[in-house]
């Protein structure tokens, strides 16, 4: 159980391989409460799949440790809300009935407005967050976004990342972000975890921008900690 | 007795109506109407070895619905391909094994003029636990349809939940086929819940509609099959009739809000 140093998560040596197939090899890394996490790397790199092992969603070898009063807001890359006839409140309420409002006003919503207006009809901005607040309505110390701002428009983008720092002051929230936004990640992050299959790169967030670190980023992997 | 058709087919259509809301989300429409013919063999081996043919359509179907849910989490294809392929198989098997005509006609197009009271309070009892099962399922099925990694991470065990849902629907199927016979009864899951969807834009008032239109629906086709008492008209396609007439207004109510 990781619980000195305020760390809240310990990841040690985690593999996974699905179908024969290597999927994320020998990743470890630490963060503490209140840091900000951001994983990048090219397409097919295992950053969900990470998230998803994070979850307890795949088999795995190696420790995840989270601290012991851990609670986790998660925010998925897609959804497939179209069809469904389910209002903002009903989805809400899933998780905790009592606290949608308050919810949806923490990430700039208006509750009166929003409340009966189903999913399928929300621009990608009030989706994404309708999302966050589905990931915070019932006070979680961590959150874990899956690109949060896919489809959003530029605007939009900057002001839900915007939210997302408020609300990690005011409740010090850990959060750990997939993005493939250089300006997201150098902004909004304190460090970042380069990812393909292997870890290829473990550092400050503000060193994105450097050329050097964005080919060890984007070019042939080469592993921090290769297998023997 | 007529009561007796009328009560059974508002508690069966209200529960038909009710799950068959989530197969609708789910477009797996057409996987309710072909999973209604499962049961087929079944029926024939009840009418074979002189059993209640329900009991034996149920049990295929429930056989049935294990297979396909396990097929699908081995195989990943999808609940339409596996459906599709079985159905066709069972309805000739069905067809082969009943060589009686009469029973035949009963087990493709229902007879509920000569319902029991026991079967009254039988399918009462069946339609209300389906129906309170699923509304325990019913939100974990809506979020693992929107999202299975949000559904699992809130500790939904999806596969267990979908496991359950197939078990009472073919439970529904199989006292639906009692009203509409095997050919019908897939309109009883598919009809009302399509009527609702147009007019509804929120989960509560959806699902409510969904059982309303399917109890509306499977009542006025036993009323009139009852009032006109015509041997050659069975129930069922007046069943349908009815529900087609609900799901013609509700498009049209849809239509008009529109303009």
């Amino acid at each position: 159980m990781a619980n000195h140093n305020n760390t809240i998560l310990k990841v040690s040596n985690l593999n996974v391989t699905l179908s024969n197939q290597t999927i994320l090899e020998n990743i470890s890394f630490e963060l503490k409460k209140g840091e900000t996490l951001a994983i990048v790397g090219p397409n097919g790199a295992g950053k969900t799949m990470l998230f998803r092992t994070l979850l307890n969603l795949l088999p795995y070898t190696g420790k995840i440790e989270w601290t012991s009063k851990v609670k986790i807001g998660y925010v998925p890359q897609k959804l497939s809300a179209g069809d469904i006839p389910i209002s903002v409140k009903e989805f809400l309420s899933f998780k905790n009935p009592s606290d949608v409002e308050s919810s949806l006003k923490s990430v700039g919503l208006d509750s009166k407005e929003m409340l009966n207006k189903s999913l399928g009809v929300l621009s990608g901005g009030q989706l994404q967050r309708v999302l966050i607040a589905w990931a915070i309505v019932d006070k979680p110390n961590v959150l874990l976004f899956d690109e949060p701002t896919t489809g959003v428009d530029l605007d939009s983008e900057e002001a839900i990342y915007k939210m997302l720092s408020e609300l990690k002051k005011e409740n010090e929230i850990t959060v750990l972000l997939i993005s493939h936004e250089v300006h997201i990640v150098r902004e909004y992050s304190d460090y970042m975890l380069a990812l393909n299959k292997c870890m290829t790169f473990f550092g400050t967030s503000k060193q994105i921008t450097d050329p050097n670190v964005q080919n060890i980023i984007y070019g042939e992997p080469v592993c921090l900690h290769p297998l023997t | 007795m007529l009561i007796f058709s009328l009560i059974i087919a508002v508690f069966v259509g209200a529960s038909a109506g009710y799950l068959g809301s989530l197969m609708v989300l789910e477009k797996m429409a057409l996987v309710g109407d072909a999973m209604s013919h499962v049961a087929l063999p079944g029926l024939a081996l009840g009418i074979l070895f002189n059993f209640d043919p329900l009991l034996g359509g149920f049990a295929f179907l429930f056989v049935s619905a294990v297979v396909i849910w396990h097929l699908g989490r081995v195989t990943r294809l999808s609940f339409e391909t596996l459906v599709g392929a079985m159905f066709t198989l069972a309805l000739a098997i069905g067809i082969l094994l009943i060589s009686d005509v009469e029973a035949l006609t009963e087990a493709l197009f229902g007879d509920i003029t000569a319902v029991t009271l026991p079967e009254t309070i039988a399918a009462i009892i069946i339609s209300i636990a389906a129906m309170s099962l699923t509304k325990i399922i019913y939100k974990k099925i809506v979020l693992s349809m929107i999202s299975e990694e949000l559904a699992t991470s809130t500790g939904v065990n999806v596969a267990r939940t979908n496991l359950l849902y197939l078990l009472l629907i073919s439970l529904v199927v199989a006292i639906g086929i009692k009203i509409t016979g095997t050919l019908l009864v897939g309109f009883l899951v598919v009809v009302p819940a399509a009527a609702a969807r147009s007019i509804s834009s929120n989960l509560y008032k959806y699902s409510l509609l969904s059982s309303i239109f399917g109890a509306l629906s499977s009542f006025s086709g036993v009323l009139l099959a009852g009032y006109l008492n015509l041997p050659t008209v069975p129930p069922g396609p007046l069943v349908v009739l009815s529900g087609i007439a609900i799901f013609l207004i509700s498009a049209l109510i849809k239509w008009v809000s529109k303009l």
